[in-house]
């Protein structure tokens, strides 16, 4: 595979960019590859992911987006062959260090999948157990005013504090997965990846989840993978386009889907691409 | 641009492109046609005119209905988006020239006996380089040329001086004899009607320009000096 055309159309993105009060990357991920055995999945991509602002990954199936969004937390460690090159950063720290603990990087890095994956268990644990195994509670009352701050901010106390010993798998799907995010925000991290989290949900749902994204933002870095190009043109303040391994694209997402840079990106946002 | 994965999308984008231009055509005939009228005081030209404005109405709400559906339908994006926001200004543009040249025909019917050879001939000079502005953005668009828009956007400055120069002459013919108020009162619209045809040329130019390159054409780098 070619790995030199894809030189990305960077935007001096200062100027437009949505920044925490300091202007802080909250990850900087320089030259990352990712192999799979012999073939490589993504080709020397870097960017930076700033605090407090949403950033869209798109790009066409196997484009690499989810690939890229995994290393992030370091998920990729579970996949046998796979192997990740290159820095990312958080706090000047290289994640993929050995000293770097996974376990604890997840807690920093959380993550919400494409179906909803709450643990068989009941609504209040399914929140109270990263905070316990990260012993961020001190006693059972510190431990209930978590789960009520999660499941508030997540968007869902109105909807089950009448409930909370009931499965988390009895919930509805769109409940479900704002149960998965207010689980993530419970360890208190400082990123969100999200791995199209809409995608088995209604359209109503998906409002929730995207009001709630909007909501997260103001504390948060959010990664989010996304196929609906409308999704990430509603959700995000920036958008990075992949194709074949490569980030083709990567600016304000106004300037994205108004008036793209390259090519490729113009073809597969208007739903031309061969 | 290469077409779309699902044609019937790229088939609507041609069909609404092709109407704008249908409209710019009308539009054209409307303005070459009523001073045509005016010149030989030909009345019933100067009616045909007056009901062809019927037609880019009726094209100009259908082009309207065409957007609110694509845009409702296809979620349009990049260049798509673009060129149908470009195309519900244009054909409002196209619309207003169409009015004002039918008001053109409309005047040129109410003429009395007492308007000479000289005063129809400042209007149909005068509207010569208004037709051309017109023709020009036209090609701007249907050829897709971010420069050719600028040179239409830059050359409103001379339909100004025209208009300058034709409102002083009409003022010399009315001073000379009083009996040429009323005629020369609708002349003297005529001539700001085609200075205002002028104007949505220009206005036609920035959205051709927007659509194909993205950005807009700032008002400040205009050269201009009219006074009226």
């Amino acid at each position: 595979m070619d790995t030199t055309q894809g030189t990305p159309a960077m935007m001096d993105d200062t100027l437009t960019l949505p920044r925490s009060a300091d202007g802080a990357q909250r990850i900087d991920c320089r030259n990352i590859k990712v192999f799979y055995g012999q073939a490589q999945a993504i080709h020397d991509v870097s960017m930076s992911f700033p605090d407090r602002a949403v950033t869209a990954l798109i790009g066409p199936s196997g484009c690499g987006k989810s690939t890229f969004l995994r290393c992030l937390n370091r998920m990729n460690d579970t996949i046998e062959n796979c192997r990740v090159e290159g820095e990312i950063l958080m706090d000047g720290e290289n994640i993929n260090d050995e000293d770097v603990d996974p376990v604890l990087l997840r807690s920093r890095v959380g993550m919400v999948f494409q179906k909803p994956n709450p643990f068989p268990k009941s609504i209040y644990d399914n929140i109270a157990y990263g905070p316990r195994i990260h012993g961020l509670a001190n006693g059972r009352e510190d431990l209930d005013a978590i789960v009520e701050k999660s499941l508030r901010r997540a968007g869902l106390w109105e909807e089950v504090k009448d409930r909370l010993t009931a499965p988390g798998t009895s919930l509805s799907g769109g409940q479900q997965q704002r149960l998965c995010i207010a689980r993530a925000i419970a360890v208190q991290p400082e990123v969100i990846l999200m791995d199209e989290p809409c995608s088995a949900l209604d359209p109503i749902a998906t409002a929730r989840i995207e009001e709630l994204i909007d909501d997260l933002r103001s504390r948060y870095c959010i990664v989010i993978v996304t196929h609906s190009m409308q999704q990430a043109a509603r959700v995000s303040q920036r958008t990075a386009f992949f194709h074949l391994g490569n980030l083709v694209e990567l600016g304000d997402t106004n300037q994205i889907f108004t008036n793209p840079r390259e090519k490729r990106t113009e073809d597969y946002i208007t739903g031309r691409f061969g | 641009m290469s077409d779309h994965i699902v044609s019937a999308y790229s088939e609507e984008l041609e069909r609404l492109s092709a109407d704008i231009m249908k409209m710019g055509g009308i539009a054209e005939t409307m303005i070459v046609d009523s001073t045509r009228a005016l010149s030989a005081n030909d009345l019933e030209l100067a009616r045909e005119v007056v009901l062809r404005d019927l037609l880019l109405d009726v094209i100009e709400s259908d082009a309207e209905r065409q957007i609110v559906s694509l845009i409702a339908r296809r979620q349009p994006m990049g260049h798509d988006l673009r060129m149908i926001l470009s195309a519900m200004k244009i054909s409002s543009e196209l619309e207003r020239i169409g009015d004002l040249a039918k008001n053109i025909a409309k005047r040129a019917q109410r003429l009395d006996d007492n308007v000479n050879d000289e005063m129809r001939n400042a209007i149909v000079r005068m509207s010569k380089p208004v037709s051309r502005q017109l023709n020009n953005v036209l090609n701007a668009y249907a050829s897709a040329s971010p420069e050719k828009a600028k040179l239409v956007w830059e050359s409103d400055d001379d339909i100004d001086n025209h208009y300058n120069s034709v409102f002083r002459e009409m003022l010399t013919y009315l001073v000379e004899d009083p009996r040429r108020i009323t005629a020369g009162a609708h002349m003297l619209f005529m001539a700001k009607n085609l200075e205002r045809i002028g104007d949505h040329c220009t206005n036609i130019a920035e959205f051709v320009y927007y659509q194909v390159v993205g950005d807009y054409l700032s008002e400040l780098e205009r050269p201009k000096q009219d006074q009226v």
